[in-house]
């Protein structure tokens, strides 16, 4: 049996240890706001936090979850929007939103260690997160709006 | 007129031939605007106390419905359709509700293609607020006992200014609705000084849905008691399954079944694939099941298809003479004669969809009836199709659409949908059909693989006296006739036969091409090859004249003046009434895009320039400058593109620079790294780790996009941003190195000092 928290939730699983994170959480916890983009982690749209780092949870095995703290956009602000959402809701970042939060849950990851990141830190932390539909001038305008409201 | 929901291929050929110029749909406005509900499923808005049509109704409330009939997949048009008819009716944007229709053919076309959503029912738009606006008015003119020309509104309220009487939409809505519905003539709209959406910018009504993951795609759709579904495909087009593995997926924990799915009849259409589904009670069990099919398989007569023969054919085919589109002078004569002329070839590999949520569905078959939750650009599309799949009336399948996460074309087929319909029906359950990327990027309807030709002579002054263009490419007609080799009227209408070139002697010709995959459409289609051709190779020139390549383009150009292509390529789909060329615009949008990138205003460093290219498609005129650095190992940086359009009446502005963005980023993952290719009929690529679209840090840097201000009827938005920026950057290459770019993707060029 597996133990970990999404959401501050405790859970358990004692199916298929090497099912990974993301089926987990949209097809049995029905928290479909963590996206399926690939599969491989090669372009970030079902980033999560786990114990606090972003990690992709489509290659994430349930087996390395066990213990740890899960946390997925559904639960990234408690009260009203999360400053990066403010952000991305004023520079009106998404298009088609689907990536978005991928997004936003690694760029949350990213001003938690730096607070004034430069475009280059931008680029470093974000290049893992694919947009299609290309907002990525946005996302860095949003990025660097909310780093300045955390700041 | 019909719609290309119809996929027979006569109706298909019949929409290229008459409307097929700049779409390859036939968008049709519902034959009685005010039709009462016909899917015998009512909308809130249907069931509100005023609904005077069936895009708006409003309650006692005041809440007004709005119905969003057409797709939303990053476009923004579930905004900026209804906000024209906010406007009209003066609504109060944050009293509306809006609600995304299911397929149903009384709201008209909701083929969302061909960036037509705005410009198409504008009009449309319009007439329905004015009406409920006029409506509004008439039942408080009658209460207060004073001439309805005495009215007027202002925000969700009918106002007397004579007496000071004001009264509320809300309470409006009831004495409104036992009124006649005022005719056409009888309207009247608001003045453009009273706009106060139209124009302006209004975010996404998602918007916070989006940025919190609350808002529910194709992918996310839920049912009680559903299986998922993940689905073998034979790996090449046409395949059959030879043998596989019934027993071993079973073993796998949470796999309930392996379902067959019959192969496609040619020609394939938006029909299945064929090949063998594995169900389960959720998407990694399918997954982990399907591993273990070890199929084989017959692959049939397009295993022959290998690209970098097919690539040698192309171009072979792109050096003889093929059929004649558009011919004009005597343009053989004039290289008779020719001082000096000169030739080039261009190519570009087959590009796939990848849109961030791979295709995915959910189905429930049911007493001979199927509800389908469905990201999909045509949902009546759907109806017709998964009615032939399953054997039903069209109005036993009922389509809900989701969001889309993205679509650009690859969402108009519903091949995928009507997989999820077939193994609901099979299995008894609703079933989520979800395709992997590896899916996605395997069985696409690619966007065809291109070899152009060119050739121009050279008159004493640099400028051309003579245009030969060869544009050869498998036709998206083969997906709806597996004979067809030439292009349509719609992709040789795309930025071909439609060159608005100053030049007496032209010649526009199309070679015959063989599919061996299916081909679809791209986000601006066949444009992409056009432009790409015809705005490098006018920047060829420019350098073979020694004159400056944004001189040399608006020489090119012409003075400002009317085109209509229809004279110059009979038998040209041409563009709709009131669409010729103005070519004043074009020349417009150059000039504006120039000035911003302070064109010719300073020299640029070493292994940097700017490169320019301008293109009409979707009836937007649109120019791009791009900046570029280029290193000594050949890395390729994009630090700025400078964007005009002149998309005529921009509904929403801050939504269409978005869209201009984005096509900016598209057009570049084109131009570095992105190929399809195939092997044997297998095509070779499988993930962004070999469809490596551009990332944050290959994108361009900073696109500034321009609105040109403009009273032209509104024009498309969503794709005409993408035609410029390959040539653009490729141009900008060129300036940087010196180093031409004939054949995409980058990645095949070495660029290094």
């Amino acid at each position: 049996m597996l133990k970990f928290t999404v959401n501050r939730v405790e859970r358990s699983f004692d199916g298929d240890p090497d099912m990974p994170l993301l089926w987990y959480l949209r097809d049995v916890l029905g928290l479909t706001g963590t996206k399926f983009g690939c599969g491989i982690a090669l372009c970030g749209s079902c980033t999560v936090h786990q114990n606090g780092k972003a990690v992709r949870s489509c290659t994430t095995p349930l087996s390395r979850v066990a213990g740890t703290h899960i946390r997925t956009i559904e639960d990234l602000s408690r009260s009203g929007l999360h400053p990066l959402q403010k952000a991305w809701v004023k520079f009106n970042v998404p298009q088609c939103g689907y990536c978005q939060s991928g997004q936003i849950m690694q760029a949350a990851a990213l001003l938690r260690s730096n607070h004034k990141p430069s475009d280059q830190d931008i680029d470093d932390a974000m290049a893992g997160n694919v947009c299609r539909c290309g907002t990525y001038q946005r996302i860095r305008a949003a990025i660097k709006a909310a780093a300045e409201e955390v700041a | 007129m019909t719609a290309i929901a119809n996929v027979s291929r006569r109706d298909f050929l019949q929409g290229m031939i008459s409307a097929g110029a700049l779409v390859l749909s036939v968008p049709w406005l519902p034959e009685k605007l005010w039709a009462e509900g016909s899917s015998g499923f009512a909308t809130r808005a249907d069931q509100a106390a005023l609904h005077p049509s069936v895009y708006v109704g409003i309650d006692i409330d005041g809440t007004v419905y709005l119905i969003a009939h057409r797709s939303e997949m990053g476009t923004g048009s579930r905004t900026s359709v209804p906000l024209i008819l906010a406007d009209e009716l003066d609504a109060d944007w944050s009293r509306v509700k809006i609600e995304q229709a299911i397929g149903d053919k009384r709201y008209g076309s909701q083929d969302t293609d061909g960036s037509h959503s705005v410009r198409e029912f504008y009009g449309a738009m319009r007439e329905a607020g004015a009406t409920a606006r006029l409506m509004l008015i008439r039942a408080a003119a009658q209460q207060w006992g004073v001439p309805e020309t005495e009215c007027t509104t202002d925000l969700h309220t009918v106002v007397h200014a004579a007496s000071k009487r004001r009264a509320g939409y809300g309470e409006l809505a009831s004495p409104a609705s036992k009124l006649t519905v005022p005719k056409k003539e009888e309207l009247k709209f608001k003045p453009k000084n009273a706009w106060r959406y139209v124009g302006k910018g209004t975010p996404s009504y998602d918007i916070v849905d989006l940025c919190t993951g609350k808002a529910d795609y194709g992918m996310d759709a839920r049912l009680e008691g559903m299986l998922y579904a993940s689905i073998e495909h034979p790996p090449v087009l046409g395949g059959k399954v030879k043998s596989f593995d019934d027993k071993s997926p079973l073993k796998v924990a949470g796999v309930r079944q392996v379902v067959p799915i019959d192969p496609f009849t040619p020609p394939h259409a938006y029909q299945p694939l064929g090949g063998l589904a594995v169900i389960a009670d959720n998407t990694w069990a399918a997954l982990e099941g399907r591993r273990k099919l070890n199929a084989t398989w017959n692959n049939g007569p397009n295993a022959v298809y290998s690209s970098e023969q097919y690539k040698k054919e192309l171009q072979e085919t792109a050096r003889k003479p093929g059929k004649v589109v558009r011919n004009q002078g005597d343009v053989d004569a004039e290289f008779a004669k020719a001082a000096k002329v000169v030739e080039a070839e261009y190519y570009i590999p087959h590009q796939a969809h990848a849109s961030m949520e791979p295709p995915a569905a959910l189905a429930d078959f049911r007493d001979g009836k199927v509800t389908i939750w469905a990201p999909t650009q045509n949902p009546q599309g759907v109806q017709e199709v998964v009615a032939k799949q399953l054997g039903i009336p069209e109005e036993n399948v009922v389509c809900h659409v989701t969001l889309l996460g993205g679509g650009f074309g690859r969402k108009s087929k519903p091949d995928f949908i009507a997989e999820a319909a077939i193994l609901s029906k099979k299995s008894g359950r609703p079933v989520k059909v979800v395709w992997s990327r590896e899916d996605d990027i395997k069985f696409d309807y690619y966007h065809a693989v291109s070899a152009t030709y060119m050739k121009a002579a050279l008159g004493p002054n640099g400028k051309p006296t003579a245009w030969l263009q060869r544009s050869v490419f498998p036709p998206i007609g083969s997906t709806f006739d597996a004979t067809a080799q030439y292009g349509g009227a719609g992709e040789m209408g795309q930025g071909f036969t439609d060159v608005p070139f100053d030049i007496p002697n032209l010649r526009a010709e199309n070679g015959p091409a063989v599919n061996h995959v299916r081909i679809g459409w791209l986000r601006s289609v066949a444009n992409i090859y056009h432009a790409f051709a015809i705005q490098s190779f006018a920047n060829e020139l420019a350098h073979a004249a020694g004159k400056d390549p944004l001189e040399y383009l608006l020489d090119l150009i012409g003075i400002p003046r009317v085109f209509n292509p229809k004279e110059t390529a009979p038998g040209s789909s041409g563009p709709p009434e009131g669409y010729a060329w103005d070519i004043g615009r074009l020349r417009h949008v150059i000039e504006v895009a120039a000035k911003n990138a302070g064109w010719g205003k300073s020299k640029m460093g070493k292994g940097r320039g700017l490169g320019i290219a301008a293109h009409r498609s979707f009836l937007t005129y649109v120019a791009s400058v791009v900046e570029v650095e280029v290193n000594d190992q050949g890395e390729v940086k994009i630090p700025r593109v400078e964007t005009a359009i002149d998309a005529g009446l921009v509904v929403n502005p801050e939504l269409t620079r978005s869209q201009f963005e984005g096509a900016a980023v598209f057009g570049t993952s084109i131009v570095r790294g992105c190929e399809i290719t195939a092997k044997n009929g297998v095509i070779e690529q499988s993930n962004f780790n070999d469809y490596p679209v551009a990332r944050i840090s290959e994108a361009p840097y900073h696109t500034n996009v321009h609105i040109v201000d403009s009273d032209a009827p509104p024009a498309g938005v969503g794709e005409p941003g993408v035609p410029p920026i390959a040539p653009a950057i490729c141009n900008a290459i060129f300036a940087a190195t010196g180093k031409r770019i004939r054949e995409l993707p980058l990645s095949r060029n070495n660029l290094a000092a």
